[in-house]
């Protein structure tokens, strides 16, 4: 494989946004994934997200792991400072980057192999800790660049391309989140570009951990008959339980959902997410109602989507170690190197 | 005959740990150092919180020599466990101090030794009521005993104890009573021993502290502002003392908001893993662990490496290998840190031999990781880091910088510098790199572990990754100027042989080269600092004939890491290996030399 530059050249007409970037700025390299893949629809989806967000670009900090869904971050936000890590371990450098500059926006792209299996444990530890990133899992339940073993998301009971039928328990990286304490909670389908583009703006502007399965369909490994994770399977037994709105600060609220039906839910930076209910009585701010109802609608087949849970007034890592409000990389001598007269004093403390 | 010695002699407490012995054990060697005598303290303990026998030897030395002797003049034996293994241990003519309120038959002792019995408990039960005082004042009243048995001035143990309890004055005065039991039995019922302490003007103004604590405050000073750890003997105290003073002196006066992060980690992966991140991102992170983590951040180290990016790791060495002697002292990492990671990797690191260079080095380590942008290692080990040395004391230029290394600014990028990530422009391997977030359309690049171009863009060509793997070699160059020099110590007269040494043996080391010196036998001594080595070492054998290499671990790492770098002859480098798991000894040094040496004259003169 080689680098593959973009070509520059774009329709003249490409509106920009207010900080004058168009759609083109948010882009990166040409995606060397399969023709169909379904991350490069998530791709697309955060392109669009940052842009409509108006997110200046390199103010983006994007971290993978290993694995095809760890290759993606070079193919969107181009201008940004990007670094593909270790494989299972984003979730600590990226929690490192963030300690050291508390005024970038955190993005971690992450697969089910390097999330689920390898790195369950940084996957964990980084929710508990509240890191204030956007966690994306481009879930299709199977190692792509090693052609197609199982992942532990694949459910027990789904069949490998070759035949295999997995045997083990499917981890669900949402219930696994939720118990975590993850702070933004969601669920989507990288076919369902107007599900998702709301829920990553929505997961940017939040203050906290914010995790986002995103079940991606393989389309060279899983996606045949017999697979859970296939486009016609997540089609057929995809449930969501609510569609949102994103309005940022700036924009006017409209609201044109029927009454009743339309929750405002208002983050810490502003944004106001609106959340149109399609299941009556699910409630995204219970953290318990959401684990019990996703496992009975797993238990019944089904794929819950959406927003799960959300916390609009969550803590952060840096907040509950009350780090001052300038990035740590800048603070200089005068703020880091103790004075002469601090060194006398313990010499003196140590005869 | 009982032995006699004035400022020259060795004492060991047994003790059980969790009985509050250290404190007591503590202020002892702090009262001699007080009058002026140099004095060497090494705890000997298991790994276990309470109720196993742990051991505190004190090695008074007015000639200020800082290893450990072997051998015990004078036993204060409180641990019945260990009896007869203490007994054992005492040189023929020295003193047993035990506990002689319950009668022992005459077989528990020996006949070649002086015995000196208190009754502790005795004094102690008729004093204190609780069954807490009674056991933490009994270890006073042995120091009380022995500052009389000793001719410790009582005067300066007091002083030690209103300032260890400063504004609590019943506490103060409890403690000096419960001396005073112990002085005052002494002095009513037994003779001083033929030991003595007698002021002296031996300790300058030198300082007493460990090398966790020091090379903790030597990160303070050097900037660091993320920490992350998980907890591993003999490493743990180092982040705690970080904790420590960042709370004290990184605490924004105004806000009151800490200058610093500090995150306990899952395991050791995740705490190289957020100090890899916290370096990309341009602030100065490191972590503290031993032998079995520094095995665990081995795949981080090869991508900090291969990415280079700036990462401080504190390598406190224990008795390896696997879970292996953990609260034992052994400098057995050196090939671990040194080429850690899989693939072609190599590795600076900084040896210190006392706290005041763990100071030093602790605070050097954060510029040469910015500078060389990679993993610094300093090692210390178990001997250094968790005793109490006498050390020179902390010193800091105030105008010095941090030197942040090659750092593309805004500014640099808006002038319309070139930058490659990967782009040796100055010839010395060294790229510049920006911090993410630093300019809307320049400088961005895109940091991976697998190989790429001088532009940072992603490449499998063999020629570009043969280019960047040269570079890396150049760049690892660099650093044989920029790690700590070796320093010399030469012979009093010529010599063909030589000793090389480093770390924690080097207070035994010389101990034992003016003990040969006394037997004629003449060697020039060389003490490695830093890893890359310096020419000045490679030349420093091809000067002499025969080469000593003394190190603490089993395989000679040392000496493997100067047959493979300097490409010397492995038979011109003898090792002498101590690692038992207690700190090399000028004793054995001496021993192990002198025995070679001579053997090699009997040959010659054959």
């Amino acid at each position: 494989m080689t680098y593959i530059t973009k070509p520059q050249l774009h329709h003249p007409k490409l509106a920009a946004n207010s900080l004058g970037y168009t759609r083109r700025d948010y882009e990166g390299s040409v995606s060397t994934l399969c023709a169909g893949c379904g991350h490069d629809s998530i791709s697309a989806a955060i392109i669009q997200a940052c842009y409509e967000l108006e997110l200046p670009p390199h103010r983006i900090a994007k971290l993978s792991g290993i694995g095809c869904s760890s290759k993606t971050p070079d193919y969107f936000l181009g201008n940004s400072h990007g670094f593909n890590t270790v494989h299972g371990r984003m979730p600590s450098v990226l929690t490192g980057a963030n300690l050291a500059n508390r005024d970038l926006i955190y993005l971690g792209v992450s697969g089910d192999g390097d999330s689920a299996s390898i790195g369950l444990g940084q996957f964990a530890h980084s929710i508990r800790r509240g890191v204030n990133m956007l966690y994306i899992v481009e879930n299709n339940g199977v190692y792509g660049l090693t052609k197609g073993q199982f992942s532990a998301t694949s459910d027990k009971g789904s069949k490998s391309k070759k035949g295999v039928v997995n045997h083990d328990a499917g981890i669900d990286l949402v219930m696994l989140a939720l118990q975590m304490g993850a702070t933004f909670v969601a669920r989507s389908f990288s076919g369902d570009k107007a599900q998702l583009v709301p829920l990553i703006k929505a997961a940017l502007a939040h203050k906290g951990a914010a995790f986002i399965d995103c079940i991606s369909p393989c389309v060279q490994f899983n996606n045949h008959v017999g697979s859970t994770k296939s486009y016609d399977y997540v089609r057929e037994h995809n449930e969501a339980v609510n569609r949102l709105d994103v309005v940022v600060p700036r924009d006017e609220i409209q609201v044109d959902y029927a009454p009743g039906t339309t929750v405002p839910v208002t983050q810490h930076d502003g944004s106001i997410l609106q959340l149109h209910k399609l299941a009556q009585h699910y409630d995204p701010s219970d953290r318990v109602g959401a684990l019990a109802y996703l496992q009975a609608r797993q238990a019944l087949g089904e794929i819950v989507t959406g927003l799960l849970f959300i916390d609009p007034e969550a803590r952060d890592l840096h907040e509950n170690l009350d780090t001052v409000d300038v990035p740590l990389n800048s603070l200089n001598e005068a703020e880091l190197v103790p004075s002469l007269d601090v060194l006398a004093k313990l010499n003196a403390s140590l005869r | 005959m009982p032995l006699e010695a004035v400022n020259d002699f060795v004492v060991k407490f047994a003790n059980v740990n969790g009985s509050g012995s250290a404190s007591a054990n503590g202020m002892f060697a702090k009262s001699i150092l007080r009058m002026g005598v140099p004095v060497a303290a090494r705890n000997i303990f298991p790994s276990n919180i309470q109720g196993l026998p742990t051991w505190f030897e004190v090695r008074v030395t007015g000639a200020g020599h800082l290893g450990r002797r072997g051998g015990v003049d004078l036993m204060v034996a409180m641990n019945p466990q260990t009896w007869d293994r203490d007994i054992a241990e005492i040189e023929p003519g020295g003193y047993l101090f035990y506990d002689s309120t319950k009668p022992l038959p005459r077989e528990k002792f020996r006949d070649d030794i002086n015995v000196v019995g208190v009754p502790l408990t005795a004094i102690c039960n008729a004093a204190y009521q609780l069954p807490r005082e009674r056991q933490l004042f009994k270890n006073i009243i042995y120091v009380g005993a022995l500052a009389a048995l000793l001719g410790i001035e009582l005067e300066v143990l007091e002083t030690l104890l209103s300032e260890q309890f400063a504004g609590k004055e019943r506490l103060i005065a409890a403690n000096v009573a419960a001396l005073k039991m112990g002085r005052d039995h002494v002095a009513e019922n037994l003779q001083p021993l033929g030991l003595k302490v007698v002021r002296a003007d031996g300790v300058g103004d030198r300082i007493f502290v460990e090398g966790n604590m020091a090379a903790a405050l030597g990160a303070v000073y050097g900037g660091a502002t993320v920490c992350a750890w998980y907890p591993i003997t003999p490493s743990t105290s180092l982040a705690e003392a970080f904790t420590g003073f960042c709370e004290d002196y990184r605490t924004d006066p105004d806000s009151g908001k800490a200058r610093y992060a500090i995150v306990q980690a899952e395991d050791e992966i995740a705490s190289i893993g957020v100090v890899v991140g916290a370096g990309w991102n341009g602030a100065r992170a490191f972590t503290a662990t031993s032998g079995p983590g520094v095995s665990l951040m081995t795949e981080f180290i090869g991508l900090s490496y291969f990415a280079e990016i700036p990462a401080v790791i504190f390598d406190v060495q224990r008795g390896g290998p696997s879970t292996g002697m953990p609260t034992r002292t052994q400098q057995a990492d050196l090939l671990a840190g040194a080429y850690a990671g899989h693939g072609d990797t190599k590795h600076p690191m900084l040896l210190p031999a006392d706290p005041g260079e763990c100071f030093e080095m602790g605070a050097l380590a954060f510029d040469l990781a910015d500078r060389l942008q990679t993993t610094i290692f300093v090692m210390l080990d178990l001997d250094i880091g968790m005793n109490e040395w006498l050390t020179k004391p902390f010193e800091w230029d105030p105008e010095r910088k941090l030197d942040r290394g090659k750092v593309m600014t805004y500014e640099d990028l808006e002038a319309g510098k070139e930058f490659g990530r990967y782009l040796d422009v100055d010839g010395d391997g060294v790229p510049y790199r920006t911090y993410p977030g630093v300019h809307p359309t320049k400088g961005g690049y895109f940091t991976r572990g697998t190989s790429r171009n001088p532009y940072a863009r992603y490449s499998e060509e063999g020629a570009v990754y043969v280019d960047n793997m040269e570079r890396l070699l150049r760049k690892f160059d660099t650093a044989k100027a920029l790690v700590p020099a070796p320093v010399a110590r030469p012979a009093k007269r010529a010599t063909r042989e030589g000793v090389i040494y480093f770390g924690s043996s080097t207070p035994s080391m010389h101990e034992a080269l003016e003990t040969l010196e006394t037997q004629g036998l003449h060697l020039d001594a060389l003490r490695v600092r830093g890893f890359p080595f310096a020419d000045e070492v490679f030349d420093f054998i091809a000067a002499h004939d025969r080469v000593f290499v003394v190190e603490q671990n089993r395989d000679a790492q040392l000496r493997t890491l100067l047959v493979n770098e300097g490409d010397v002859a492995p038979s011109k480098l003898v090792p002498v290996l101590n690692y038992d798991g207690s700190p090399i000894t000028a004793r054995f040094i001496a021993g192990a030399i002198g025995d070679l040496m001579t053997a090699g004259r009997v040959e010659a003169a054959e």
